[in-house]
């Protein structure tokens, strides 16, 4: 941008001349902006320059767990796992509604309860989450009821977000859940100005922000590791890295070592998890969080783990991958590699499994009944919360809307809506 | 030439764009497209000084920042100052914790501002130019602006004010001129206003910062320097969405913002002088929301109106403006809506004398439709 080279012209001018003849005759480069050494040899720096960031896990093959660290009491594994079940069951009736045409749209979450439940259970209500829309157990795990759930996903007036977005798109002010939005990777950025805000009003909390190895693609992701490592700001950048963005798998997304690789590229601390591997997302967010509270600075932790399910409710992923594929991982799905670690630790059983499977269901398929008969919000609702108060030409439109359904409302389905005076 | 504005002379000229001390002032003003009126002289008690409008803009930023300890200034180069000065000394009286330079990207700055907003921040955003804001419209339109609406009310991002220069400056070419509000205008969600000159700037940019919504401010640059008037040095407030009628008229209505408004003036006294027709000239001052029953009342009194303004003419704001009162004020209209504007092309360099919708473009536009 010319306005840019202009002024960086006229920095560089104003710098002593001196700089430059220094960094050809001293022994140690005198460049500004990085920190290295003068070398003679001509080579590439490349992905042979170093091994690839290694993946952290805890639980071993089914029976081989030794975490004497880990320092989990029973009721909170027991807690993540309810959370890992509920999810899945929550997940399997509004995919089937979906498909009945009962709701418009929906998102699963198979494969990735363990990196949701996982982080979830390492923060506190303090800190805030930003997500893209696959992390329904971090608010379930938070406490958001299976009824607002399934309220939003039917948008009737009961919805916090009064019907106004697609299903998936969850919000909760209580539980510092920023309500999620459908454009990729703009939450990146503004999760790190809600962290620098959180650092300056030095609140004991740091911000999560949450995105798939698609996303990280976007520019704004760019903007995102880069501000907060300039700015210096407590925030956990959470990748999950499921494999795929819609069809398009990573070998397509990326070239290089995944999404962690650049996190040090932009001086970031980074992490890499198995994301299959409940204990070890836990403790890394866990770590993470003590780091960007006490450094004042972020992390990126690159969860790896497997998107069973179909993209969306209006995807078939087997015209891009193949049914084989999605069936080895569903053989080590994180719920069962943790439940078989319940199972060891004595903690879980067969009985206890089939009644919370059953009690859930029962619970999610009442809820849902209960949701589905609710009327839908008052169709004035389509003009509130545009601004902070109406704007006289919105006041216009609304009430152009209300004398022309008093003539023609019979072409509408106000049945289904809130009477509002 | 004393030294330190020698000085600044030194640091600021290599840019073009700025018009380089106000010792040069009158000459730069001569070949200017407009001449500068300032505003009507305060009758009040209010302790006022002298200030070009990026002083004004200081004094303003300065305010809200001891007036609210969460508000904090970034943006790119706004720790030493800024490139036209807006942020001079801010750094050094509120610490770089709160006036602070951010890496070169747009999308980051606004997405950034957006995040310290729903926090309950207050967040002063600058795009250096307004020809720069589009790497950020994303974040502008899909997000800022929705955020209220899609949560239901539950969050939003009220806190954020974006600033941003903009507007032709003599030779800034494409990327140096542009004047983006239509794109803007286009966002239920945003407010979008653009100031004439330093008082107003002042009074506009405090109104922006407290409201409750996402605001937009396009300063237009050419006027950082060239605009002086006596500016009150207290806290105060130009309401958004209120258009203002600078002089009374019975013949023509002509309606501009920013630095149009000041050749709109001019255009009213070469109309009383040259056709004597009486033209009331109307500051628009806010793009979103804008004053439609202000613009109507004069229309429904005069007959007849231009609308005015730098930008192109396909979907300006001024198709806008002449659709709604077309629609309010038909049988009051004795001649069709008339748009003066800047031509169906990218801002050009050297062509600027004939690209911009000057006084002679608009004072041949009132002859045309007083003779309608």
């Amino acid at each position: 941008m010319a306005s840019k080279l202009i002024l960086k012209r006229i920095q560089f001018s104003l710098l002593p001349r001196h700089i430059k003849q220094l960094s050809t005759v001293s022994t140690e480069p005198q460049f500004l902006g990085i920190q290295s050494k003068f070398t003679n040899e001509l080579k590439f720096t490349n992905d042979q320059s170093y091994e690839p960031i290694p993946i952290y896990r805890i639980l071993q093959p089914p029976g081989q767990t030794k975490d004497e660290n880990h320092l989990l009491d029973n009721e909170t594994l027991r807690k993540m796992y309810f959370n890992m079940v509920t999810i899945g069951i929550m997940d399997k009736i509004l995919y089937e509604s979906q498909r009945q045409g009962r709701i418009s749209f929906y998102m699963t979450n198979s494969g990735e309860e363990a990196v949701q439940t996982g982080s979830a259970a390492a923060l506190t209500l303090r800190d805030v989450v930003y997500a893209q829309y696959r992390e329904a157990g971090v608010l379930l795990y938070r406490g958001f009821k299976i009824s607002e759930f399934i309220n939003q996903c039917y948008g009737n007036y009961l919805d916090k977000g009064k019907g106004k977005q697609m299903p998936v798109h969850y919000g909760s002010k209580e539980l510092n859940f920023v309500t999620i939005s459908s454009p990729l990777t703009t939450q990146l950025p503004q999760a790190v100005g809600a962290a620098y805000a959180l650092k300056r009003s030095k609140g004991e909390a740091c911000v999560i922000c949450y995105f798939g190895d698609g996303a990280a693609s976007e520019g704004d992701a760019h903007a995102a590791l880069n501000f907060a490592a300039t700015l210096d700001c407590p925030i956990i950048f959470f990748c999950r890295n499921n494999g795929y963005a819609i069809s398009t798998p990573t070998s397509e997304q990326y070239k290089g070592d995944g999404i962690a690789a650049k996190g040090p590229a932009y001086g970031i601390n980074t992490l890499r998890v198995d994301g299959n591997d409940v204990l070890a997302v836990h403790r890394a967010t866990q770590y993470a969080r003590e780091f960007c509270i006490n450094e004042s600075k972020p992390v990126l932790i690159e969860a790896m783990t497997y998107r069973i399910g179909h993209h969306s409710t209006s995807d078939d992923s087997t015209a891009y991958r193949s049914v084989d594929e999605i069936a080895k991982w569903n053989e080590f799905a994180p719920t069962i590699k943790f439940r078989h670690y319940l199972e060891n630790l004595g903690i879980w059983n067969e009985a206890e499994e089939a009644n919370l499977i059953k009690s859930k269901r029962e619970e999610t398929l009442s809820v849902f009944t209960e949701a589905e008969k609710k009327p839908k919000p008052s169709w004035k609702e389509l003009f509130t919360d545009v601004y902070h108060e109406m704007p006289s030409h919105i006041k216009e439109q609304m009430e152009s809307l209300e004398s022309h359904l008093k003539e023609y409302g019979q072409h509408y389905p106000l049945g289904s809506f809130k009477e509002m005076k | 030439m004393i030294l330190s504005k020698l000085c600044a002379r030194l640091r600021i000229t290599a840019t073009p764009f700025i018009p380089p001390c106000l010792e040069l002032e009158k000459n730069v003003t001569r070949n200017m497209h407009f001449t500068y009126v300032p505003d009507k002289e305060l009758q009040t008690n209010v302790e006022t000084k002298r200030l070009n409008m990026y002083q004004a803009i200081n004094d303003a930023l300065r305010l809200a920042m001891e007036k609210d300890s969460t508000a904090v200034i970034f943006g790119e180069d706004v720790a030493f100052g800024g490139v036209f000065r807006c942020t001079m000394e801010l750094q050094k009286k509120f610490g770089a914790d709160r006036v602070f330079n951010t890496p070169l990207c747009e999308q980051g700055i606004a997405g950034f501002g957006i995040g310290l907003a729903n926090q309950g921040a207050t967040a002063i955003a600058e795009i250096q130019f307004a020809d720069y804001i589009f790497p950020a419209f994303d974040q502008l339109v899909n997000e800022a602006a929705k955020v209220r609406y899609r949560s239901g009310g539950t969050f939003d991002c009220g806190k954020l004010t974006v600033r941003a220069p903009s507007g032709a400056v003599g030779h800034g070419a494409l990327y140096h001129s542009q004047s983006p509000e239509a794109y803007f205008a286009h966002t239920p969600g945003l407010k979008v206003v653009v100031p004439r000159g330093p008082r107003q700037a002042k009074g506009l940019l405090l109104s922006c910062i407290e409201e409750p919504d996402p605001c937009i401010v396009f300063e237009p640059k050419v006027l950082y320097r060239s605009a002086v008037e006596n500016v009150p040095l207290n806290f105060y407030k130009t309401p958004i969405g209120k258009a203002e009628i600078l002089r009374e008229g019975k013949d023509v209505t002509l309606i501009g913002w920013g630095t149009q408004v000041h050749v709109l003036q001019e255009v009213a006294d070469m109309a009383q002088e040259k056709l004597g027709v009486s033209c009331e000239v109307i500051d628009l001052v806010s793009i979103l929301p804008w004053d439609i029953s202000t613009v109507c009342q004069s229309v429904r009194k005069t007959g007849r109106v231009i609308i005015s303004h730098e930008a192109p003419m396909t979907c300006g704001f001024g198709s806008e403006i002449a659709a709604s009162i077309q629609e309010r004020c038909f049988l009051h209209l004795e001649a069709p809506v008339g748009r003066v504007t800047g031509w169906d092309t990218p801002f050009p360099h050297v062509f600027e004398p004939f690209y911009i919708p000057n006084k002679w473009r608009c004072f041949s536009s009132v002859k045309k439709i007083v003779n309608f």
